[in-house]
């Protein structure tokens, strides 16, 4: 067995439910833990009190920019990281606090939050309120193999991750209106109803095959195109469903 | 395993239809898609799969989650307008409480469920639950207006008159009830195209643990990839069990050679329009999902 890599949880202003959609793989985190990973920060669930070196950080909540304790958080996780994951919605982004404007006690000062990926680079996105375990699980066995694995494991690792890479590089708002400016409008649009299943908040119906968005109903969270087929559909990987599969069921036995 | 670059991946491929004559009655072609589920409903392999069931105007689907014969039964023949199948995928495995659901889709929608297993995006407990996919062949589809204007103008019948539809050979066909058969060219027919379908690249179903259609074989049969582990699994103990009968696929009229030809057809033709899009503008592109 190849080294563990170092994995940390940031928690910056989020709600921990990213952290039990971590924690929701049930064995199969342990098994990660384990064999794959070490976790060497996680306020939540140990005590290492300073953010320490991380191959892998998975970071949890928005910035606070009036919060100067949490804007320093972020800068260091970047420079004690080799990969940053933006975990959830609100890291990657803003989702429910894209809403926050401040005014309430006691710190009515804290009125501006900002996705992670505005103020520092962002390696990857797992997109989601909540995220989905199984993702997270994912991106979890891909980070070890892109470290630690054979040429052949990087380079399956590498495609795995890219539209996740893809995702961070693209920017940091989520709506539903993505599915009309980066899908619709664009002629991409097929009817499947992916985007409907996705959404947390039941904001989208389709009408006579087509989304339909309460935006009022909507929290920003990005999902529908994240998990819209016309969003990304790289078929490298998506032709190898069953085998990729088979291999993250065989690194969690 | 056969890697077909238009068929995609591929176990075996035959010509089979239903034994079970009920399900024919109303069936598209060999009733393939129906008596799949009905068996691996019967067999405890789903215990419930998204179809197409009957919308609130004629000919308009409406995907269901049926936990039943009678409820999949429903779904038979084909409906060529958009029925989002998917938007149902999260919700079987939540107020349905399904452990192992099926699906039936097309292409489109296979694809949307190979990403989400793969890359579950807010669709918790998707990826595992799963459990057999049904994909069927599928060149292009209709929003509901333009299969109105189709079948009203086009063909001069009444939607409500009409008992099926079929595109074959050429034609775009209308049967109704009273036994009046109308048919345009299917030429005619290509403006009131989803305009998202111009950017498919998958004709047969690739991602599917089967899939079926009718082009390749005779009427009333139909052509059927196996594809996946499972799909081969669940083919091999419906044929014993003597869900279907069978026939290789190279003793049919007119066979693969017509299904590859209309596959190459219609993914040369996208891949042409996904081309194009890079220089749409001046300076500028549409989007590509696929770069």
């Amino acid at each position: 067995m190849a080294n563990k890599i170092k994995l940390g949880h940031v928690h910056l202003s989020g709600c921990t439910g990213c952290l039990v959609s971590v924690a929701d793989n049930n064995l199969g985190l342990i098994k990660i833990l384990d064999d794959y990973a070490d976790l060497v920060y996680s306020l939540t669930l140990a005590d290492v009190r300073h953010i320490p070196e991380m191959d892998v950080a998975l970071v949890e909540g928005s910035v606070c920019i009036q919060d100067h304790e949490s804007v320093e958080e972020i800068k260091e996780t970047r420079k004690k990281s080799k990969i940053v994951v933006a975990l959830g919605s609100c890291s990657s982004y803003g989702n429910i606090t894209r809403f926050s404007r401040g005014g309430q006690h006691n710190q009515p000062q804290h009125e501006s939050f900002l996705p992670i990926g505005d103020l520092i680079d962002v390696d990857l996105y797992i997109p989601g309120c909540p995220p989905s375990p199984e993702l997270i699980r994912n991106v979890a066995i891909m980070a070890y193999l892109l470290l630690e694995g054979n040429e052949d494991q990087k380079a399956l690792a590498g495609k795995y991750l890219k539209p996740l890479m893809d995702l961070a590089k693209r920017g940091t708002s989520g709506c539903f209106c993505d599915l009309m400016t980066d899908v619709i409008n664009q002629g991409l649009c097929m009817g499947c109803g992916t985007c409907a299943a996705s959404c947390p908040v039941r904001a989208i119906s389709l009408e006579f095959g087509k989304p339909q968005g309460e935006r009022d109903l909507c929290i920003k969270c990005g999902s529908c195109y994240g998990a819209c087929p016309r969003s990304f559909f790289n078929f490298d990987v998506m032709e190898e469903f069953e085998s990729i599969s088979e291999i993250i069921a065989g690194a969690l036995k | 395993m056969i890697e077909d670059p238009y068929l995609g991946k591929y176990i075996t491929c035959v010509s089979a239809r239903s034994t079970d004559k009920e399900i024919l009655q109303k069936a598209q072609d060999g009733g393939i898609a129906t008596t799949l589920m009905v068996y691996a409903l019967e067999q405890g392999i789903i215990d419930g799969t998204i179809v197409a069931g009957e919308g609130d105007r004629p000919w308009e689907p409406k995907p269901l989650v049926a936990m039943s014969r009678e409820d999949i039964l429903k779904a038979r023949g084909t409906k060529y307008s958009i029925s989002p199948q998917i938007s149902w995928l999260k919700e079987a495995t939540r107020s349905f409480g399904l452990d192992k659901v099926g699906v039936t889709g097309v292409c489109c929608q296979m694809q949307a469920v190979r990403k989400a297993q793969l890359y579950p995006i807010n669709m918790r407990d998707v990826p595992d639950k799963v459990a057999f996919t049904v994909g069927l062949f599928c060149m292009e589809n209709f929003p509901y207006k333009s299969l109105q204007t189709i079948v009203e103008d086009h063909a001069a019948q009444s939607l409500s008159s009409v008992k099926r539809m079929d595109i074959g050979k050429g034609k775009f066909w209308v049967y109704t009830n009273r036994g009046n058969v109308s048919s345009l060219p299917i030429k005619a027919t290509h403006k009131y195209e989803q305009p998202g379908c111009h950017v498919c690249l998958d004709y047969v179903s690739n991602l599917a643990d089967i899939s079926t259609g009718s082009v390749g074989s005779p009427d009333g049969w139909s052509t059927v990839f196996i594809r996946t582990k499972k799909g081969n699994e669940i083919w091999s103990k419906a044929v014993a069990a003597g869900m279907f009968e069978t026939k290789p696929i190279e003793d049919v009229k007119p066979g693969l050679d017509l299904v590859t030809k209309l596959a190459k057809e219609k993914i040369d033709k996208n891949r042409k329009t996904v081309e194009e899009r890079k220089s749409f503008g001046v300076n500028k592109a549409l989007r590509n999902p696929y770069a």
